[in-house]
């Protein structure tokens, strides 16, 4: 499509009646997109003739989401997700952008293999910024050509679905990738420690014979790391930060002026490990779910301002993979259209401004994906936007998803809180709960 | 928020602190006792840290009723006639299955077995397509045995059918917890030492407790009949967390040895030597191995157990193995008995089809002597 038919076929759109939350601030107003961009943002705007009004009555009017780590699982896992299904999802959920996760099949650890799943992505409901691996092959032994990568546009780069496990690899791949500006995201977990666990190493692994992950797994490669990112000056990213400690390691290497920023899960806010007593494998994930006081010191974390996103890790399996025994099935939950009902709940004393923070801008801004998303709503800017209706009450239903996969922990749970319409590069790809594309 | 099996954040519940609380205030359930029928009888049996005392001491009166059964001249009873009983071993098993293959012929069930080796697991189909093709074929009770923790539960939902654990990982073994319950009670009351339950007795356990379903259905068991529960085991093979075990962990055997009514020794798996959590296995021996000079130092009337096979020599001595404190040959006998109990409990044994048939007594003289008398 050229430049000039798109902005032919863009609509003139009219986002009335609703509440504009963004960095800035809360303010009741009507937002008027037209060729993409925010055009005017006023008490009240009279439609133009053949413009789209969506209702934003009693709604809020942000930014779109950003989520900083979803597995499209394209190339390779096709019959648990596609980057096309990823995003509906994700469009459904608010999101507006994803950073997708290398660990396909093959993975992403080349400059051919981001242009290939770029192009998966054209015409999908969300921006995708690919996510290339840290090493060859995510193997942990050779780094990927993190140079060629940055230089192709990959912001963020990692392994994820394992640490990078050898110290000296680590070491110079943080060194490596600091002048490009990359964001070396590191799926903390020492493979010695985790070997063969299946879940959280507590009481409840202990009462149900399942082989432990300890906290300490997480803890000791994440200390490792914020030793080395800290001596490389290179932009360190934890993933899924899911305990106590690794919370304690990370102020402390703030304090010392450490360059990280950090992720937690709606899941990791939301469930413990008393959930896998009935060997239900939905609940397997990695890291696996922790006690109630790790999950209480989390949201402790995110009210007093020391987490910097709140990302899914949505990780889709097709129904057959996780009808295993627990030890055998994969790890990994969907959560891409349950994210702000989900954390909405467990972050119920968390202003809803901040929140959306953590959903949107500032996770954009890890992503370098500023200058589109999490953005003011502002005239000139992109129209990268959601509208959520914050008290919005729905069962959710596995069935009823977007995602190819049904692996949601949430099946029944009734949530507060769900994105009513999403608006992408100013075309309406979701609107009144429905994907338009 | 609200839904059915997760607490959310009702706001006097936190989010997450979540599902399926413990039924007892420190004790979870693994699995709510499965669901009952109108009679409350529970449907399945996965695990005994869901049993009440009132359930175990009724495994535990009938075992004793198909004790009596297997002193007849006619060991066999109609009590299941017409049901079928799917023996589903997904991991290797000769003891446990013939076992309970036994206790559902004695039963008059008709029994159908499935080895993981000769299935079509071998050929790609997946755990929940096997069980769900066994459970559409009609059976009335599947007994689940499987190399990894949970198996027994998670086929609970999938089939219409009751389920017997036989056996889950490390999880747990409730039918040789049973039967370890009701040996031990024997044996302690004949020595004039028991009742009711195993109330104000002392059991220790030793071994490798982290990897036993063993352990972990017996301590439940112990405890539940009002046992006093001693766990012994290197700090590395104790699991992690143990505050939500009802019983006393310590590492040191034998300051505990002359104050136990029973000890319980379990097996130890020869992979576990000179691995990460055992130096080798003189080590283990000198520390744990019960020997001739650890036995002595029990009290006169307490009895040794261990659920086998053994590795004499290794935590276990013949000396000790072969004495008359060793309950392991009595173990085995009631095997047979406690699995008929189990299956008859959920399969709808009703007491009155527990004398043997005309047809029955037909039937088993027509076997010869493949049919057998005493409980194996």
């Amino acid at each position: 499509m050229s430049e000039r038919s798109q902005t032919e076929t863009l609509p003139v759109l009219v986002l009335a009646g609703g509440t504009v939350l963004d960095a800035t601030g809360q303010r009741r107003a009507d937002v008027l997109v037209r060729d993409g961009r925010v055009v005017e943002v006023a008490p009240t705007i009279d439609p133009p003739a053949g413009a789209t009004v969506l209702d934003a009555g009693g709604a809020l009017v942000g930014p779109g989401f950003v989520d900083l780590h979803a597995h499209l699982r394209e190339p390779g896992g096709e019959e648990a997700e596609t980057v096309e299904t990823g995003a509906r999802a994700g469009a459904l959920g608010g999101y507006t952008a994803l950073v997708a996760m290398p660990n396909t099949f093959p993975p992403i650890d080349s400059v051919e293999m981001v242009r290939a799943v770029r192009h998966l992505a054209r015409g999908a409901c969300t921006e995708v910024a690919v996510a290339a691996t840290i090493t060859e092959g995510r193997r942990g032994e050779r780094l990927a050509p993190l140079a060629e990568l940055a230089a192709a546009g990959v912001r963020v780069v990692t392994d994820d679905g394992a640490g990078v496990a050898d110290a000296q690899l680590a070491r110079r791949a943080f060194e490596y990738a600091a002048p490009f500006g990359l964001v070396v995201a590191e799926h903390c977990e020492d493979p010695a420690l985790a070997a063969g666990g299946v879940a959280h190493e507590g009481e409840w692994s202990s009462l149900l014979g399942l082989a432990g992950i300890p906290a300490e797994a997480e803890e000791v490669m994440l200390a490792r790391d914020l030793a080395l990112a800290g001596r490389s000056g290179a932009r360190f990213h934890a993933l899924h930060v899911s305990t106590a400690g690794s919370l304690a390691l990370l102020r402390e290497a703030r304090r010392r002026g450490v360059a990280v920023t950090a992720e937690v899960t709606p899941h990791h806010l939301a469930l413990t490990d008393a959930a896998i007593a009935g060997f239900d494998p939905v609940y397997r994930v990695n890291p696996p779910l922790r006690p109630e006081a790790d999950r209480r010191a989390l949201v402790a974390a995110v009210a007093a301002g020391e987490v910097d996103a709140v990302a899914t890790d949505h990780a889709p399996h097709a129904r057959h993979a996780k009808e295993a025994p627990f030890a055998e099935a994969p790890p990994g939950m969907i959560g891409l259209e349950t994210a702000f009902g989900v954390a909405r709940g467990a972050l119920a004393e968390l202003p809803l401004d901040v929140l959306w923070g953590l959903l949107s801008w500032k996770p954009a801004a890890i992503a370098g994906l500023e200058a589109r998303h999490g953005g003011p709503v502002a005239p000139g800017r992109p129209a990268n936007l959601c509208v959520v209706d914050p008290e919005a009450r729905w069962r959710v239903d596995p069935a009823a998803g977007a995602s190819r996969s049904a692996n949601t922990p949430y099946a029944g749970w009734e949530l507060v809180g769900r994105a009513r319409h999403t608006v992408l590069a100013g075309e309406v790809v979701v609107r009144d709960g429905e994907a338009q594309r | 928020m609200s839904a059915p099996d997760l607490a959310q954040s009702a706001p006097d519940r936190p989010l997450g602190a979540s599902a399926r609380r413990p039924s007892a205030p420190d004790r979870p359930t693994t699995v709510p006792d499965g669901g009952s029928d109108v009679g409350g009888r529970p449907r399945h049996l996965l695990s005994v840290a869901a049993l009440s005392r009132g359930r175990l001491e009724e495994l535990l009166a009938l075992t004793e009723v198909f004790v009596e059964v297997a002193g007849r001249d006619i060991p066999r009873v109609p009590a299941l006639r017409g049901r079928t009983v799917a023996l589903c071993f997904f991991e290797d098993s000769t003891r446990t299955r013939l076992s309970f293959e036994l206790a559902a012929k004695r039963l008059s069930a008709d029994v159908v077995s499935f080895a993981a080796a000769s299935s079509s697991l071998n050929k790609g189909e997946s755990l929940r397509d096997t069980v769900e093709t066994i459970d559409a074929m009609g059976v009335d009770l599947m007994v689940v045995r499987h190399r990894a923790s949970g198996v027994p539960a998670q086929v609970s939902r999938w089939v219409r059918a009751g389920v017997v654990n036989a056996g889950d990982g490390w999880h747990e073994h409730p039918t040789q917890a049973l039967l370890d319950c009701f040996t031990v009670r024997r044996a302690l009351a004949a020595r004039g030492r028991v009742q009711p339950g195993l109330e104000g007795l002392r059991i220790g356990i030793v071994g490798d407790v982290e990897h036993s379903r063993v352990a972990r259905s017996d301590v439940a068991a112990f405890a539940t009949l009002g046992a006093e529960v001693v766990v012994v085991s290197p700090p590395t093979l104790r699991p992690s967390s143990v505050g939500r075990w009802p019983a006393r962990f310590t590492s040191a055997l034998d300051p505990e040895l002359p104050e136990l009514d029973a000890l319980y020794v379990l097996r130890l798996q020869r992979e576990r030597m000179g691995s990460h959590v055992l130096p080798g296995l003189r080590e283990y021996r000198a520390c744990y191995g019960v020997d001739a000079r650890r036995a002595a130092m029990l009290p006169p009337h307490a009895v040794v157990l261990h659920p086998g096979p053994m590795n004499r020599g290794v935590e276990i001595d013949a000396e000790v193995a072969d004495s008359p404190r060793s309950l392991v040959l009595e173990q085995v006998a009631s095997g047979v008995p406690a699995r008929m109990a189990v299956l008859s409990w959920l399969a709808g044994g009703e007491h009155h089809r527990l004398t043997p048939s005309p047809v029955d007594a037909e039937a088993e003289s027509g076997l010869g002597a493949g049919g057998g008398r005493s409980g194996v």
